[in-house]
């Protein structure tokens, strides 16, 4: 396959030492598309055929995989990945406010990325931080506690 | 001078890395020599981040500190703003039983020594000394049941994987740990990682496996990490490889990292999604004990059921199983979470009354209001009114009230609860997180949504609906994402009828 201009010979060099990283690994699809979101900070189109012929799967089961998972994204994030936790526990010291007070700030609902592309928003389901609800995660970071003066405080730091 | 600071996610997340730079800058400033261990929580997260000092007398904690706080500790400790006592001494600790969790928040968790100090590897060498089918049956005697949900006899699961014949077998952990209110598995892997890789070595031992897996979740960094690093640690001295502390068995355990799913801590989900495949629920039989991963034979069991074995093989059979109450034997990590004054982590024998463990133990809310219900077992578990409060907290009582204790986690929510609401994201949940392989589950989740929000709207047909669809779901289902969503549904429906109240909409 050919490599396109975005993703580039780089890129295809990466894939292959993430494949190479991988060989002979029992199972081993979803550390393979862990690495190469962590390389590539999304998983792009082009690298799914490549991997898909290397694990010896079709290209439509490699893209059936990728897309069962809420981890794996299609196209990059925003700079700053804020995930807001919107679980029972968290629900019940406030998340709900919380969510609201974030998508009134940033102007976006769920899974969107603002215009500038400083933020996107996901929802996730518990980061075992309930006892110190409601949690966050800020590009991997874990908040507890997170109040709206704490959340502004993490937005103003993202712009 | 010596000093703790967890590294526990929550401890993380309420600032203990700052203070832990901060503590060292301070050290620094006062030309003090000091060792800052980064240990395991004890549970007591509303004292997060806690330090601790290390006196003569035993263990001074500190908590809740702020970066203000730090100075202190090189002053006056009795003087300190923060102090709280001995650690030992302090009421939520005394209460407690701890088995399973006897080293976390005490240890350097990645320190053999200091494991071994704590009685660590006791039960892999007793084990070592015993054959393979006694070990089995040590399990079973305890009385040791599945500590992810569905209680069944781990000795037993067991014994089916060591009566299998096969070229190679697995041990697979499951550490997916999705529920709401959970956090017993994160808790144990941050802070005695060892004791899980030695309940996984003694399980491959038992039943004849020679590789074992940690699942766990992508929303989990720091544990991830630091069992990597304790497998390491064992690797190193010995406890994994060929030869286990120099015996004839091997085993050896890598970690692997879920990507968001949380069907996937269902156990044959999660054996597809470790094969590199979708999530997707397959149907028993077979079961994962004679064809689980890679169609071999699979011990799939809980991190909390594992890293129970070491000490049921320490102290024996008969001294867990004496713990307890009726058929559930041993000790329960409760997780109490919510609008909780005091939240956190409590080990206990089963048979606390769920009315004693939410107003004795966590004092009921944060906020200061009513309880109004508190959901045990997760987002499948259901929603209990205090009057069911005298409710013994065991397998049985719990399914004798319609209910379920799953992993333990209890989520407490006050008087401004609307139960409606809870039901309908109960409904929304199973929506996202369905696997997609039965039409109840997958399409059933999205209607009750719709049909709970015709109630809210004031509809009352509606009512009838969201009982049938229930009754769909519970019958129609494949695994329990969609067999269980109807607790906390229906718990809610029942106990509280007053907030499905078709009248409300229309009277406002
Ligand atoms: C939707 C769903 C999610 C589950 N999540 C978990 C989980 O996160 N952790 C877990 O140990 N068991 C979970 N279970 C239960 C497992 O299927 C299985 O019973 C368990 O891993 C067996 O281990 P145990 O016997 O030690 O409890 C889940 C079950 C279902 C239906
Ligand atoms: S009940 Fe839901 S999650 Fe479970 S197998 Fe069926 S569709 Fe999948
Ligand atoms: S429910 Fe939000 S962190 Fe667990």
């Amino acid at each position: 396959m050919s490599a396109t201009p975005e993703f580039g010979d780089a890129g295809l060099e990466t894939l292959h030492e993430i494949l190479n990283a991988h060989r002979g690994m029992e199972g081993a699809l979803l550390p393979i598309l862990h690495a190469v979101q962590e390389a590539f900070g999304h998983v792009p189109q082009e690298a799914l055929p490549v991997i898909a012929k290397d694990l010896n799967i079709t290209r439509a089961e490699a893209h059936g995989v990728m897309s069962f998972y809420h981890d794996f994204r299609e196209n990059p994030a925003g700079r700053t990945v804020l995930k807001l936790c919107r679980a029972e526990a968290c629900q019940s010291v406030g998340a709900d406010a919380l969510a609201d007070h974030a998508r009134g700030k940033l102007g976006i609902d769920w899974h969107e990325t603002t215009a500038d592309g400083a933020v996107t928003l996901e929802p996730i389901f518990c980061l075992g931080l309930c006892a110190c609800g409601p949690a966050a995660m800020v590009n991997g970071k874990l908040v507890g506690r997170t109040d709206a003066a704490k959340l502004d405080r993490i937005l103003e730091g993202a712009r | 001078m010596k000093i703790y600071l967890p590294l526990d996610s929550a401890a993380v997340a309420l600032g203990a890395d700052e203070i832990a730079e901060a503590i060292t800058a301070e050290a620094q400033k006062r030309g003090v020599s000091i060792t800052l261990i980064r240990n395991g929580s004890r549970g007591m997260v509303w004292l997060e981040p806690m330090a601790e000092v290390a006196t003569e007398d035993g263990r001074l904690a500190f908590g809740p500190m702020t970066l203000e706080d730090v100075p202190a500790l090189f002053d006056d400790l009795a003087a300190h703003p923060k102090a709280l006592g001995l650690t030992d001494e302090l009421d939520w600790m005394r209460r407690q039983t701890r088995l399973t969790f006897a080293r976390c928040g005490v240890i350097d968790p990645l320190s053999l020594h200091d494991y071994e100090l704590h009685h660590g590897l006791k039960g892999l060498k007793r084990a070592l000394a015993m054959a393979p089918a006694a070990i089995v049956q040590e399990v079973t005697d305890s009385g040791l049941r599945g500590r992810g949900g569905a209680g069944f006899p781990t000795g037993i699961k067991w014994k089916t994987v060591h009566d299998a014949k096969a070229s190679q077998k697995y041990i697979v952990c499951n550490a997916d740990e999705g529920d709401s209110a959970t956090f017993a598995d994160r808790m144990l892997m941050e802070g005695d990682p060892l004791t899980l890789v030695e309940g996984m070595a003694i399980a491959g031992i038992a039943v004849g496996a020679t590789k074992g897996y940690i699942y766990t979740r992508s929303e989990y960094p720091i544990a991830i990490t630091q069992m990597q690093k304790a497998i390491q640690v064992a690797r190193a001295a010995g406890i994994l490889g060929p030869r286990v502390l120099d015996s004839d068995y091997a085993f050896d355990m890598e970690v692997r990292v879920g990507a968001g799913a949380y069907v996937c801590g269902e156990e044959t989900s999660l054996l597809n999604s470790l094969e590199g495949k979708r999530g997707v629920v397959r149907a028993k039989p077979p079961l994962p004990a004679l064809q689980g991963f890679m169609g071999k034979p699979t011990v799939v069991n809980n991190v909390i059921s594992l890293a129970s074995v070491p000490v049921i093989l320490e102290r024996g059979a008969a001294f867990y199983k004496n713990f307890g109450m009726g058929r559930s034997h041993g000790t329960m990590a409760l997780q109490i979470a919510g609008n909780v004054k005091f939240g956190g982590l409590f080990e206990t024998a089963f048979g606390l009354s769920l009315g004693e463990i939410v107003n004795e133990i966590a004092g009921g809310t944060a906020s200061g209001r009513p309880v109004k219900a508190v959901q045990v077992g997760g987002p499948l578990g259901a929603w209990f009114p205090t009057s069911l409060f005298d409710t013994p907290f065991t397998y049985e009582d719990f399914a004798a009230k319609d209910g379920l204790i799953g992993h333990a986690g209890l989520t407490i929510a006050d008087d401004r609860t609307d139960m409606l609401k809870m039901a309908r994201f109960a409904m929304e949940f199973c929506a996202i997180e369905s696997c997609g392989k039965c039409t109840p589950c997958r399409i059933g989740a999205v209607r009750g949504v719709e049909t709970l929000d015709r109630v809210a709207a004031g509809d009352p047909s509606a009512l009838p609906l969201v009982a049938d669809l229930c009754n769909t779901m519970k019958s129609g289902s494949l695994c329990a994402l969609g067999g269980f969503t109807p607790y906390p549904v229906m718990s809610a429906l029942t106990h509280f009828p007053d907030d499905f109240a078709t009248t409300r909409a229309a009277a406002e």
